[in-house]
């Protein structure tokens, strides 16, 4: 079956194609929105033009859609992105990194329907300590991009997500109840290097915005 | 042991579907089979203690074509909890009709009496195009209803459960109440 993922370039939307690819779906096309809107409930946002270099690494087409970034208009975006990936690409679903978000995955969920394809969230419900886990296990190398709560400040930014600091996560699991994986918005990530990589992608230059618990990098990689 | 039945056919929805299932089981130290339905043989049936049919997308429904292959439902006597794909399946077991309904995503159900731990109002996560009417199954009790669907049932003299959404999503208590 041909699978379009809908990617952000973060660590959950590559694992899930990871997985996608590992059980023997063709991976037909990349679908991402960039999104005017930095407060997104849907998109991520933080250095979402860099997709283009992880498609070129990954050599798998990507489709892009702006959009301005409004609750609920957004989706109207996101349907006509998947439907230009079913009519260029023949995709017969979806693939999406959504691990707790009911309004993520409903939304999802809804347009699939209505345009007839499946959808797939293979990681939903996952344990978000397994998950950090099984990105180092399978050799993931990810970068945090943007951080947004208490517990957290710049200093995060551009660290690798390793065993030490899965540590930290879990202590502040602890202490401020974060999601370890940042499904509640806690942090962005970006995918440097992964097995579907031909090669590892180099970051040539970084700014970052934001203060206290709220810091965004916009990164350049080639 | 329990018996997880994976009624998908693609692959990719392992992880969504029965895995979520697996993690609870792993979780409460309980052992397990998990065995897809075209595979599942009377070995598997006689040493489960108890099953559970987990659910699968809302395009993923090949099961309907196969539904001779839980014909051992209706003459098995151990505890079973058919969980949306998996509740359709008990119904049609039981000579139930399908009937096509789209739900996605969180409603508010309510619980006459009290059902596996669950009971008043409940936020249950949906995700299906179609249910089964279990008020026309005479052998059925119905515990939570919306209008003419049946959102959560049970055989009048067997362990027999059934609910139409995904307790793996926020009423996880639920499966841990079967398993005990």
């Amino acid at each position: 079956m041909k699978l379009g993922i809908l990617f952000s370039g973060g660590k959950d939307s590559t694992f899930a194609m990871y997985l996608a690819k590992k059980e023997g779906y063709k991976i037909s096309c990349l679908i991402s929105i960039f999104s005017k809107n930095k407060e997104s409930f849907m998109f991520h946002t933080p250095s979402i033009e860099m997709v283009k270099e992880q498609s070129k690494v990954m050599e798998i087409p990507l489709i892009v859609v702006k959009t301005k970034g409004e609750k609920e208009k957004e989706l109207k975006d996101l349907e006509i992105a998947i439907k230009k990936a079913i009519k260029k690409y023949k995709i017969k679903g979806v693939v999406t990194g959504t691990i707790e978000s009911v309004y993520q995955s409903t939304r999802v969920q809804k347009i699939c329907n209505k345009l007839n394809i499946g959808c797939f969230n293979p990681l939903w419900q996952k344990n978000q300590f397994e998950l950090l886990n099984d990105l180092i296990k399978n050799k993931f190398e990810v970068i945090i991009s943007g951080i947004s709560a208490g517990g957290f400040n710049a200093s995060w930014l551009g660290r690798r997500i390793n065993k030490n600091m899965i540590n930290e996560l879990k202590n502040l699991n602890n202490k401020y109840r974060i999601n370890p994986a940042f499904e509640g918005g806690e942090a962005e990530t970006f995918v440097t290097n992964c097995p579907l990589f031909k090669r590892k992608l180099k970051i040539v230059s970084f700014t970052d915005f934001g203060s206290e618990n709220s810091w965004g990098r916009e990164i350049k990689v080639k | 042991m329990i018996l997880i039945i994976n009624i998908c056919k693609e692959k990719l929805h392992y992880y969504e579907f029965i895995k979520p299932i697996k993690d609870i089981l792993d979780k409460n130290n309980v052992d397990f089979l998990i065995k897809h339905y075209k595979n599942i043989k009377k070995e598997d049936l006689q040493k489960s203690d108890k099953i559970i049919i987990c659910g699968t997308s809302l395009m993923d429904n090949e099961f309907i074509k196969y539904t001779n292959k839980f014909n051992w439902i209706k003459n098995f006597n151990k505890p079973v909890l058919g969980i949306c794909g998996g509740m359709e399946i008990i119904g049609l077991a039981f000579c139930g009709k399908l009937k096509r309904k789209t739900e996605i995503g969180f409603y508010e159900e309510k619980f006459n009496k009290q059902f596996l731990g669950l009971k008043n109002i409940q936020k249950v996560y949906h995700l299906h195009n179609y249910y089964i009417n279990f008020n026309n199954i005479n052998e059925f009790g119905i515990f939570c209803s919306s209008g003419k669907i049946s959102q959560a049932v049970k055989h009048n003299q067997k362990q027999i459960y059934g609910v139409l959404f995904h307790p793996e999503v926020r009423q996880k208590e639920l499966i841990t109440n079967f398993l005990n």
